[in-house]
């Protein structure tokens, strides 16, 4: 059963509320370019769809609607969770208009973008509500026609019963919508899809190309207000004096509103608010400490040799290991906070009146931000409706929904509707940053095997969850001990894609690139043959979820693919494979040295996420995410000093641009078991990937991200 | 405040704004053309790329009172039905994650294309320096930018 390690089915994900049939048209869209355009001749929007149940809307000519429940970051679950549905439903992609749901609390559970895990923890409700409409569509054709449902068969959206008849589900809307939905329902054998596993293309796709206003920012009602908001310069400084003479004479400013430590700028327009918001005059004080990055470093590295720590695995004993050892190698490796730079930056609209908060905009967690505006204005949740946009990036930073908690304050201060926008300086200084942190590993060799492994994590203001602990190489090394500790900074972190694994991976798979190296081995050997140790031990312990052979699989696939060891001259290839958000990975990196220095040119990747809803979406976000692990840890440098972040837009930060983005060429281990996670797990393993490749052309070690700095700055 | 008369997509606007103000808001907030996209400000993302008398200007940084005179299109004049040799090629190679800096790469893409409609990888590169995909679709837009330039 070790395949299937990494497979839940959640059958009470979804509320058994799902089929009562009520409608869900909460929060369509004002958007008319909301619409899957894909196949543009045919008019969804005129056509007249039925309510069946809370994913699905039948219009009478046989055209469906299928709602996306979860928030779409460029992460595609747009298209593919509506393509999981019209599976079990059996209705042609072509005759399929998707449209984003409202938060809907009641039909619907985990409207949540993040962790990778929307296709994973719906996978089994999305397929049932898909295949209990099919039911109660047949079952209707069968009453109809008064035969057993065995002497029906359905295609493309139509039954057809054995005298050659046939109905269209738009015919049998009406009567379905009137059955009792079914317990239980038989789902498709996977062998038999014929959706699942096709390339579609992204639903948004003639709108986004065409300019279409999907996004929050976009969102435009008459009688709509803008704001700004003016915060303290840096992490740890309160708000003393303020002149808004100048801002208020702007033209097009309306009103300047003290907040709490802050100030926001109403205007008729974004610019104007912005242009106010330059004008107001401030005095700011020292409130707390004023922390820089040199406190940072030297704090991880005392809390990396300090004895205050919490332990998450212990197997055997570490000490005995070490003493009995015939080498030590220890490493350490550092990683700078990040910004999470979505390219839209944060915003929201609010419209709060006395009959409760009505809100749009790109958010992760609408329910959670629902609770929270609720609590902020003081009313019932009920009376908050968010509306879910399109979002122009997430990455972890969407999850925190504070631009949406300062919409709704400030439209019920100016009682109108408003719309709030972040200039980037905001949105790159005002982060929820990925913390900074720094590994420490040990690892004792006893006659040319690795018989110790000790992980040491330091971070700001939070540690690594617990699962994280008992990833590889857990299993694999018979002494094992991982230790955690962590420094509070008022500086705010959170969630920033891949969380932890995004900067661990990388220290990880460095180590054991310069421990086979110091073996003499072959890093796809020395992974292998750690692995092939770690199957037994993945069987018994409940703790480990990844599987060795599936990683098996994946290193091997993409040592075969990339022709590993048998690169050409001036070619340097680095290995690395994490298994992150239930999803195995392994890369090759390969960097060649140019005039102006090494460049990583190509990367190989070899994905093991079970089913592969959509493999053209699906290598968009493997890609995607090579090229963003690629990005910050060749570049991504975010300091602080005395509080203050050191960069406030792109000219100061540096992201990933064509030039230096590698190729990236995915492979997918063919795979009949349930879906995991695909907007995450091809980052974590990129930097490792890179940094070994990059040692290999140039003899340095990188120790310490951004390897920019160590690679073309001396 | 003074009015400024401006050509967008062929149609003529009396836009009453403040001199200094970026076509970027104009476009957005007074003409209700939202499909060029507001990333930076400071001309360094390329969201907020225009045609201005056929080259690719970065509109957040463009003062309206630099734009009378001269002709501007945006995203949603680049075709009717999207149907521009570079929409056409981005939608071949289902080039959008998030789809937020796509106007800006396609307009910088087509602007290019006019000028060089056979261009080396390099060339590529280098005129597509200045748009940022924070999602990381750089291969896509390169292969997409390569298809239209076979077609157009
Ligand atoms: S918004 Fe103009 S270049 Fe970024
Ligand atoms: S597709 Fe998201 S920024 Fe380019």
């Amino acid at each position: 059963m070790d395949d299937n390690k990494t497979k839940t089915s959640r059958r009470d994900f979804l509320k058994s509320s799902v089929l009562t049939g009520g409608a869900l048209c909460l929060g369509v869209s004002f958007f008319g370019s909301c619409k899957a355009d894909v196949v543009p001749e045919v008019d969804f929007a005129s056509m007249d769809f039925k309510d069946f149940n809370a994913y699905i809307k039948v219009a009478k000519d046989g055209f469906v609607t299928i709602f996306a429940p979860n928030p779409e970051i460029g992460q595609g679950v747009k298209t593919s969770i509506p393509m999981i549905i019209a599976e079990e439903l059996e209705v042609a992609w072509d005759k399929v208009y998707v449209q984003q749901a409202g938060l809907n609390t009641e039909s619907f559970t985990r409207q949540v973008a993040g962790g990778s895990d929307s296709i994973r923890q719906g996978w089994v409700a999305f397929r049932e509500a898909g295949a209990k409409a099919k039911h109660l569509l047949m079952t209707a054709a069968a009453n109809r026609w008064d035969v057993s449902m065995d002497q029906l068969s359905v295609k493309e959206g139509v039954v057809s019963n054995q005298n050659g008849e046939s109905l269209n589900y738009g015919e049998l809307v009406e009567d379905a919508a009137l059955i009792e939905a079914p317990e239980k329902v038989e789902l498709k054998n996977p062998k038999n899809f014929s959706i699942i596993g096709t390339d579609k293309f992204n639903v948004d796709l003639n709108g986004i190309v065409q300019g279409k206003p999907l996004f929050g920012i976009d969102y435009k009602e008459e009688g709509m207000q803008y704001a700004a908001i003016l915060r303290a310069p840096g992490f740890g400084y309160k708000l003393v004096g303020l002149d808004d003479a100048e801002a208020k004479k702007v033209s097009g400013v309306i009103d300047v509103l003290k907040l709490e430590n802050k100030i926001a700028v109403i205007a008729s327009n974004t610019w104007a608010a912005f242009k106010g918001k330059d004008k107001l005059k401030v005095e700011w004080k020292p409130d707390g400490n004023l922390e820089s990055s040199d406190f940072h470093s030297k704090t991880l590295r005392d809390l990396n040799d300090g004895k205050k720590l919490e332990t998450l695995r212990k197997d055997g004993d570490i000490v005995q290991a070490f003493q009995e050892a015939d080498q030590l190698i220890e490493r350490s490796y550092e990683a700078p906070f990040l910004p999470h730079n979505c390219l839209e930056p944060m915003n929201f609209f609010a419209d709060v009146t006395d009959a409760g908060a009505r809100m749009v905009g790109p958010i992760q967690t609408p329910e959670w931000t629902q609770s929270r505006i609720a609590e902020l204005l003081k009313i019932d949740k009920e009376k908050v409706t968010i509306e879910m946009t399109r979002m122009g990036g997430g990455f972890g930073r969407r999850l925190y929904g504070g631009f949406a908690l300062e919409a709704a304050e400030i439209s019920k201060i100016t009682r109108t509707p408003v719309l709030l926008v972040y200039t980037r300086e905001d949105d790159m200084t005002q982060g929820t940053y990925r913390p900074a942190s720094r590994y420490k590993i040990a690892a004792s060799v006893k006659n040319g095997e690795i018989t110790g492994y000790h992980l040491k994590e330091a971070a700001i203001n939070r540690n690594m969850y617990g699962a994280i602990a008992h990833f590889f190489p857990a299993g694999s090394i018979e002494n094992l001990q991982v230790d955690v500790a962590k420094y509070e900074s008022n500086i705010t972190t959170g969630a920033w894609r891949a969380p932890y694994t995004n900067f661990l991976a990388y220290a990880e798979q460095s180590f054991f690139d310069e421990l086979a190296e110091i073996l003499g081995k072959d890093p796809v050997d020395l992974r292998i043959e750690l692995l092939e140790k770690a199957i037994k031990n993945a069987e018994e312990d409940e703790d480990i979820i990844y599987s060795p052979k599936r990683m098996i699989e994946c290193i091997k696939l993409v040592a075969e693919k990339a022709n590993w060891g048998k690169s050409s001259n001036n070619v340097f290839q680095g290995l690395s494979a994490y298994f992150s958000h239930r999803t195995h990975v392994a890369e090759i990196a390969e960097v060649e040295i140019l005039d102006d220095g090494p460049k990583v040119s190509k990367v190989y990747v070899a994905v093991d996420c079970g089913i592969v809803v959509n493999p053209l979406g699906a290598k968009n976000q493997i890609e995607g995410g090579v090229i963003d692990g690629v990005g910050h840890a060749m570049f991504g440098e975010f300091a602080f000093e005395d509080g203050v972040p050191s960069a406030k837009n792109f000219n100061q930060y540096q992201l990933i641009r064509m030039k230096d983005a590698p190729e990236v060429e995915v492979y997918f281990v063919k795979s009949t078991v349930d879906p995991t996670g695909l907007g995450e797990p091809s980052l974590p393993p990129a930097g490792g990937a890179i940094a070994n490749a990059l040692y290999k052309a140039t003899g340095k070690r990188l120790y310490k991200q951004p390897f920019s700095n160590d690679l073309y700055k001396g | 405040m003074s009015a400024f008369l401006i050509e967008v997509n062929g149609q003529k606007y009396s836009v009453d704004v403040d001199e200094d103000t970026p076509l970027l808001w104009v476009l957005r907030d007074h003409l209700s053309l939202l499909g060029t996209k507001y990333g930076c400000g400071i001309a360094q993302c390329g969201a907020c790329t225009i045609h201005l008398d056929g080259n690719a200007t970065r509109s957040c940084i463009l003062p309206i009172s630099q734009v009378q005179d001269k002709k501007v299109t945006t995203i949603e004049g680049l075709s009717k039905n999207g149907d521009h040799p570079v929409q056409k090629a981005w939608k071949e190679m289902d080039v959008p994650q998030c789809g937020y800096c796509q106007a800006g790469q396609i307009m910088t893409a087509s602007a290019f294309l006019k000028q060089n409609s056979k261009p080396s990888d390099e060339e590529i590169e280098d005129a597509m320096h200045g748009n940022i995909c924070r999602c990381g679709t750089y291969s896509r837009i390169k292969k997409a930018v390569k298809i239209a330039s076979n077609n157009s």
